[in-house]
């Protein structure tokens, strides 16, 4: 190719585009700027587009997660059935909270109330880690960001799915026979998901940037299960405590999608012809939609504002 | 090579018909942010006196990785990118890609361009099909479109030849096998601009033959590729022109054989 002595530019436009800035060739031949935050529209259809990915990532990551171990997928039903043991040990035998509440369904209420929780506290945790732990990914292929924090998610539902398992043995054992009311599982565990997500997606974009909040999340989430009525009745207790606790403690999502769950898995607990009920205030599926649907738009709206900038140093 | 030749027909082009531009980059500035890279990094003393004296972000340090390349590329080029290590090839490839974005200048492109590889989707623990799948998904691909190409994946991999290898987790793969199984998925998928970086040559002989018939198939498709690559025999015989970068800036920018030539001799114009 020596031949071509006199210098031509291989990159300057000929023929009739000679003279074009490469900013006018681009507008002219229709180019799009590479790596561009779509519309909000249009990042949702992408989105959906890779919905396939989603699920194949989601359930990839949850067989990946125990292929080193022996007893393998059987790990997903025993660590619940482990952790429910440990809570019911120290807050039912040791510290012995069960009085409160209808004979044996202490274990059952306190069981719900962990997984519903965890689901939370997980969501936050892996929405964290989200970008950064995936930041291979990330810089070698083209997807909507979203995928991630939304796949995170979905492999806490799944494994919530299996935790369901054990908790409706541990109901059942407790003696609370199947109701109407176990059909309300199905919408209050939809509501919670989408909660989630809009947290997960909040978190997976702080956490992009400012990695120091990982180190900060445990703290903030032990903070919160305590405050949230995990072993222990809120509702006994927060007359007590001033207005705009009380206000707060109603309104807390955690202790609002607990609620809602407990009370569609054992009904019998919200019975006020029993001693010591608890109770379900009606505006709780309120609040329930309310928190679902107010943090998935927060949460996608604040996710997608940044698309462009996740993979950078 | 006869489709060598044939691929370098367009080197010298009529210069009066106007051509198609795929890839405008324009006067483009990359900076990475690298935190916990200054002096006295990581000691908690020192992470509370900055905190203290309010002197902000003391640990990041900018890296200027490319500074103000500009270039266009057209419909059916092949353009190699040369220059040694950590001058910036790879960083402008991921640029192209949208992968990385700029700190100043635009890149603009036709369609999304794809870089050739999907290592950071796939799993060791899984096994080569669920791999295969999920690298396909990753890539964008619909489940109809990996049902339809599975099999040509797993045969063009070479996997199963010695066994019934795809339904054991990729950690059991030798290193070879592994980069031929990777090689066999990216390669699955045809671009509009096709990004390669140093993906060539993987695996033994035959598997390296079949590899560059399948990037030129992929060429073939493709409106432009992209190759980066420390093998200047690789680029002689896979692009018509090449960009040389030296330290983030742009060097040269012509035919091959002259900007590789140059290069070799280390004569910077």
């Amino acid at each position: 190719m020596s031949t071509v002595s006199e210098p031509v530019s291989l990159s300057a436009p000929r023929g009739a585009d000679a003279g074009l800035t490469p900013k006018q060739l681009a507008d002219k031949y229709g180019l799009s700027v590479s790596g561009a935050r779509p519309g909000l529209l249009a990042y949702t259809k992408q989105l959906w587009a890779r919905r396939h990915f989603i699920w194949a990532f989601a359930t990839a990551r949850l067989v990946a997660q125990y292929t080193d171990a022996k007893l393998g997928q059987l790990w997903q039903v025993v660590t619940p059935l482990l952790n429910c043991g440990v809570f019911y040990l120290v807050f039912g035998v040791i510290l012995e909270n069960k009085d409160g509440f209808p004979p044996h369904t202490y274990i059952a209420w306190l069981c719900i109330g962990v997984f519903i929780f965890q689901f939370t506290q997980n969501a936050v945790q892996s929405g964290t880690r989200a970008i950064s732990d995936n930041l291979g990914l990330i810089r070698a292929l083209h997807f909507p960001r979203a995928s991630l924090p939304i796949a995170f998610t979905v492999i806490q539902l799944q494994q919530l799915l299996i935790s369901t398992v054990v908790l409706v043995v541990t109901v059942l054992a407790a003696g609370i026979t199947p109701g109407k009311t176990w059909l309300l599982i199905i919408p209050a565990l939809l509501l919670q998901t989408l909660f989630n997500t809009g947290v997960s997606l909040i978190f997976a974009r702080i956490g992009a940037k400012t990695s120091d909040i990982s180190q900060l999340i445990p703290f903030v989430m032990r903070a919160w299960m305590f405050l949230s009525g995990v072993m222990f009745s809120i509702q006994d207790r927060v007359h007590k405590w001033p207005h705009y606790i009380q206000v707060i403690c109603n309104i807390n999502p955690a202790s609002v999608y607990m609620d809602l769950l407990r009370h569609a898995f054992a009904p019998i607990i919200y019975n006020k012809h029993q001693p010591a009920h608890q109770s379900l205030p009606p505006h709780q599926w309120t609040y329930g939609i309310a928190w679902a649907v107010g943090m998935f738009v927060i949460g996608y709206v604040f996710f997608w504002k940044a698309e462009e900038e996740y993979g950078r140093g | 090579m006869a489709d060598t030749d044939l691929s370098k027909r367009d080197a010298v082009p009529a210069t009066s018909v106007a051509r198609e531009p795929t890839v405008v980059v324009d006067d483009v500035h990359i900076v990475y942010r690298v935190h916990g890279a200054g002096s006295g990094k990581g000691s908690a003393t020192s992470a509370l006196s900055r905190i203290i004296s309010r002197k902000r972000a003391a640990g990041v340090r900018e890296v200027h990785a490319v500074k103000g390349i500009s270039f266009t590329a057209y419909k059916g080029e092949a353009v190699g990118l040369i220059g040694s290590n950590g001058s910036g090839k790879s960083t402008m490839l991921a640029a192209i890609a949208g992968l990385l974005p700029t700190e100043k200048g635009g890149i603009y492109t036709n369609g999304q361009p794809s870089l050739l590889g999907v290592n950071a989707a796939l799993m060791n623990e899984l096994t080569g099909e669920r791999n295969v799948v999920l690298g396909c998904l990753a890539m964008g691909m619909s489940p109809a479109d990996v049902r339809a190409r599975y099999q040509d994946i797993v045969e063009f991999s070479g996997i199963n030849d010695k066994g019934d290898f795809i339904s054991l987790p990729m950690r059991t793969y030798s290193s070879g096998m592994g980069a031929r199984l990777r090689f066999s998925i990216a390669a699955a998928k045809t671009h509009d601009v096709l990004l390669i970086d140093e993906a060539l040559a993987t695996g033994d002989q035959a598997f390296q033959q079949r590899s560059k018939k399948r990037i030129d198939e992929l060429r073939g498709s493709a409106g432009t590729v992209f190759l980066v690559s420390h093998d200047n025999n690789s680029i002689r015989e896979v692009c018509e022109r090449t960009i040389w970068i030296e330290a983030g800036e742009l060097v040269m920018d012509g035919p091959t054989e002259e900007v590789v030539g140059r290069y070799e001799r280390g004569e910077r114009p």
